[in-house]
C-alpha cells in the first residue's frame, strides 16, 4: 500500500477552504510520517519530496476529481503545465510526445472512455480498458490517470525518483491504479489489446480496448503482426490511436524510416482507418464515437492522429529535439508561462 | 527402500502437455489456448476440437502470441501459449520480459520440442539455452518434467498457480516411468533413487538417464541418490543442499547447454551454501546438429553411460 494520502480522503479536503484544508493535510502528513516507519526508507523518501514539492509550489491547492468540472481544453493545459513540471523535476523524460498526445488522452479519459477511477480493477472486468503502447508517453498518462482521481495529485512530483510508483515507463509491480501492463520497449501494447479484446468476446462484454501508440513505434514488426492478428480475429471492439506526430528521437519519420502512406498501409491490414486533428477535443470525440458506432462492420479501429510534437510550448513544438530531453529551471519557467495554470498545479 | 522405476510404454512429453491442456480445458473455464501455427506439433488439437471459442490461432507471429496471451491474462484468462522452445524463448525474449515476467501476467508459456533431442529439424530449431534465458527473469517460474506422466500433472498444476510460467517439455517418445494422475508440486524436488555416495540431479529427459545411471553404478558397488529437479525456479535449495551434504559428490545432468543451466545453478548455490565436487553433464558451449534423438543424447554425451563416468569422477574429487 501506498505512503501517500489515498484518493478518498483528498477528494474531501477539494470541498474544504484551503486553510482548513492544509492543517487537515499537515496532519495526515504527521499521522503517515509516523506509519511509514514500518515501510522502507525508499519510500518514505519519495514522500518527503512529495510533501517538498508541494511546499515550493507556488499553489498549493489539492485537486482530484473537481477535474471533472473544469472544460476539456482547460483540462488539456494543467496537464501540460504537469509534463513540463513532471519532467524537469525528474530531470529526465520525454515531454515531446506526452504534449503532442495531450489532447487525445483527454477526450478519452475526461468524456468517452467508460471507466471507474474510484473502483479500478487490472482485470477492467465491466470497463473499456486502456493500453499506453508508447510507454515513454508516461509523463501523460500519469498527469491523465492522477486528474481523472486514479491516485492522488501530489504523486506526480515522484516522477522517476527512487522507490516511486511513478517509474519512468509504467510498471505494475508496484501497482500504480489506471495501469494494467508494463509499458517502455515498443510494439507491445497493441497485442496486449488484443488479448484483452478477447476477453472482452469470450465474456460478452461490450466494453471497447484502447491503446496508445506512437509514429515512430510502427517501425516495430510486432505492431503489424497484430494488426493482422486484430483484422483476421474481427476484433472490433479495439480502438487504437497513432499519435502522428511525424518525430521520433533521432528526427522526423522521414529521415529516420519513412512510413510511407500509414493509412493505407492500416487499411491494407484491413482495419477501419480515420485520420482527425490530434489536437481539436472535438474532433477526437467525433472520431472515438465514430469508431465506436461502427464496432459491428468487424473491423478494428485505428485513428490515426495529426499532431505536433511538443504542443504548445514554442521551443518545443515540432521538432524532436524534446522527444527526450528534460527543460532546465529557465526552459521549465518558460515552457510554464505559454502554459494556462486551470485547475491548479500539483 | 528405493522405489522401482519401470517403463509402461514410451510417450513423448508434448503429448503429456495436450492431454493436460484438454483435461483443463473441461475442468478450468478461464484457460484458453493459444498457437502459432504449430497446433498438431503441440499436441493441442484435442483442446482446440472440443473448445474452439477458446483456442486461439495465431499464425506465425510469436511476438504478437505473447502479447496476445498477456492481455488475456491481465484481463482475467489463464493463456497457455505455446509453440517450439526456441520460438517461445529467444525468439521473443523482449515480449516475455516484459508483457509476461515483468508485467507479472498470468501466461503458461509452453514450450515444446526443447534440447537437442528435436532431433533431424537441426540446430536453428534446437535450444539448448532456453532453460537459461527463463530462469534469469524476475516473478517466472521455470518446469522441465521428466516423462509423460509428470508433464501432464505439472500441465494441469501451473492452471492453478497464479503467475508467469515456462513449461519445457519435448518431441521424442521416452520413458513414461512417473506415476499416472500423480500430484504436481512446484518448487518440490523428487527423491528418485535414494543413495551414499554421490547425487545426480538430474531434469528433463535426463531423469531417466540418471536413474539408469544410479543401476548401473550399484552393480559397480556405487550408491547414487537420484533427484528430480523438475521446477529450475523455484529451486528446492533445501533438498539439494541436504543431498549434497549427504553424499559429498554432485553431478547434475540436463539437456541443455552448461551455461545458464540447472548446473550452474545448483553449483551456485553449493559455492554459497555447501561447497561441493560437482561434474556437469550439459553441452559445453555448443550448437547442435540434425540427427535422430538417440544418436544425439549419445554423441553430446547426455545419456547414462556419461552420468555414470560423471558420478566417477566427482567421487573421486572428494
Amino acid at each position: 500500500m501506498t505512503v501517500f494520502v489515498d484518493s478518498n480522503s483528498l477528494s474531501a479536503n477539494v470541498l474544504l477552504p484551503w486553510s482548513i484544508c492544509a492543517i487537515i493535510q499537515k496532519f495526515l502528513m504527521f499521522f503517515m510520517a509516523a506509519k511509514i516507519k514500518i515501510f522502507n526508507k525508499s519510500k518514505l523518501m519519495v514522500l518527503s519530496l512529495s510533501i517538498r514539492e508541494q511546499k515550493k509550489s507556488k499553489n498549493r491547492k489539492i485537486i482530484t476529481i473537481m477535474t471533472h468540472n473544469y472544460p476539456l481544453g482547460e483540462i488539456a493545459s494543467q496537464v501540460r503545465r504537469d509534463i513540463v513540471r513532471m519532467v524537469n523535476l525528474a530531470a529526465s523524460g520525454h515531454p515531446g510526445g506526452s504534449l503532442s498526445s495531450t489532447e487525445i488522452m483527454t477526450a478519452l479519459f475526461f468524456s468517452e472512455m467508460n471507466h471507474n477511477p474510484a473502483n479500478w480493477r487490472r482485470d477492467g472486468k465491466g470497463k473499456d480498458m486502456f493500453f499506453l503502447s508508447a510507454g515513454h508517453l508516461s509523463p501523460v498518462f500519469y498527469s491523465i490517470l492522477a486528474r481523472s482521481g486514479y491516485f492522488p495529485v501530489s504523486e506526480l512530483a515522484s516522477f522517476r525518483k527512487l522507490g516511486s510508483r511513478l517509474q519512468g515507463h509504467p510498471s505494475v509491480e508496484r501497482g500504480l491504479p489506471g495501469v494494467h501492463m508494463a509499458s517502455g520497449s515498443l510494439g507491445q501494447g497493441l497485442s496486449v489489446a488484443c488479448g484483452a479484446a478477447l476477453t472482452k468476446r469470450i465474456e460478452g462484454e461490450n466494453n471497447f480496448i484502447y491503446v496508445l501508440m506512437g509514429d515512430g513505434e510502427s517501425q516495430e514488426g510486432q505492431v503489424w503482426e497484430a494488426a493482422m492478428f486484430a483484422a483476421h480475429h474481427k476484433l472490433s471492439n479495439i480502438i487504437a490511436f497513432t499519435d502522428w506526430n511525424g518525430q521520433q528521437i533521432d528526427g522526423p519519420n522521414e529521415k529516420v524510416m519513412s512510413l510511407g502512406d500509414l493509412e493505407a498501409k492500416w487499411r491494407a491490414f484491413g482495419w477501419d482507418v480515420v485520420v482527425a486533428d490530434g489536437h481539436d477535443i472535438e474532433a477526437i470525440k467525433a472520431v472515438i464515437r465514430g469508431a465506436k458506432e461502427a464496432s459491428a462492420d468487424g473491423k478494428p479501429k485505428m485513428l490515426l492522429m495529426k499532431t505536433e510534437m511538443g504542443k504548445e510550448v514554442d521551443f518545443m513544438q515540432g521538432t524532436h529535439h524534446w522527444h527526450g530531453k528534460a527543460p532546465n529551471a529557465e526552459q521549465t519557467e518558460k515552457a510554464l508561462s505559454q502554459l494556462k495554470e486551470t485547475i491548479g498545479d500539483f | 527402500m528405493n522405489k522401482i522405476f519401470e517403463n509402461s510404454g514410451n510417450k513423448d512429453t508434448r503429448s503429456g502437455f495436450g492431454a493436460g491442456l484438454h483435461e483443463l480445458g473441461k475442468t478450468n473455464k478461464d484457460v484458453v489456448a493459444l498457437c502459432a501455427d504449430l497446433t498438431g506439433s503441440l499436441k493441442m488439437d484435442a483442446f482446440a476440437a472440443e473448445f474452439p471459442e477458446r483456442f486461439i490461432q495465431c499464425g506465425i507471429a510469436e511476438a504478437n502470441m505473447i502479447g496476445t496471451a498477456a492481455g488475456l491474462a491481465v484481463s482475467g484468462k489463464i493463456p497457455f501459449a505455446g509453440s517450439f522452445a526456441e520460438f517461445v524463448t529467444g525468439r521473443v525474449y523482449d515480449q516475455v520480459r516484459q508483457s509476461v515476467a515483468y508485467s507479472e501476467t498470468n501466461v503458461k508459456i509452453c514450450a515444446s520440442h526443447a534440447g537437442i533431442t528435436l532431433g533431424e529439424d537441426g540446430a536453428t530449431h534446437q535450444t539448448m539455452e532456453d532453460i537459461g534465458l527463463m530462469r534469469m527473469l524476475p516473478n517466472l517460474t521455470v518446469i522441465n518434467p521428466c516423462d509423460y506422466n509428470q508433464t501432464k500433472a505439472a500441465t494441469i498444476a501451473i492452471a492453478d498457480h497464479h503467475g508467469p510460467v515456462y513449461l519445457r517439455f519435448g518431441r521424442p517418445s521416452v520413458p513414461n516411468f512417473t506415476p499416472a494422475n500423480q500430484k504436481f508440486e512446484i518448487g518440490k524436488a523428487l527423491l528418485m533413487v535414494e543413495g551414499a555416495d554421490v547425487s545426480i540431479f538430474a531434469t528433463g529427459h535426463l531423469v531417466w538417464e540418471a536413474i539408469q545411471a544410479a543401476n548401473i553404478l550399484k552393480g559397480e558397488g556405487i550408491s547414487a541418490e537420484v533427484v528430480n529437479i523438475h521446477t529450475i525456479k523455484p529451486l528446492d535449495k533445501k533438498a539439494v543442499i541436504e543431498s549434497a551434504a549427504k553424499t559429498g559428490a554432485v553431478v547434475t545432468a540436463e539437456e541443455h547447454l552448461i551455461a545458464g543451466g540447472l548446473g550452474e545453478l545448483i553449483a551456485g548455490l553449493l559455492t554459497r551454501e555447501k561447497p561441493t565436487p560437482q561434474e556437469f553433464v550439459a553441452v559445453d558451449d555448443l550448437f547442435g546438429q540434425s540427427g535422430e534423438p538417440a544418436d544425439l543424447m549419445r554423441e553430446y554425451k547426455l545419456n547414462a553411460e556419461s552420468i555414470v563416468s560423471a558420478a566417477k569422477r566427482a567421487i573421486a574429487r572428494k
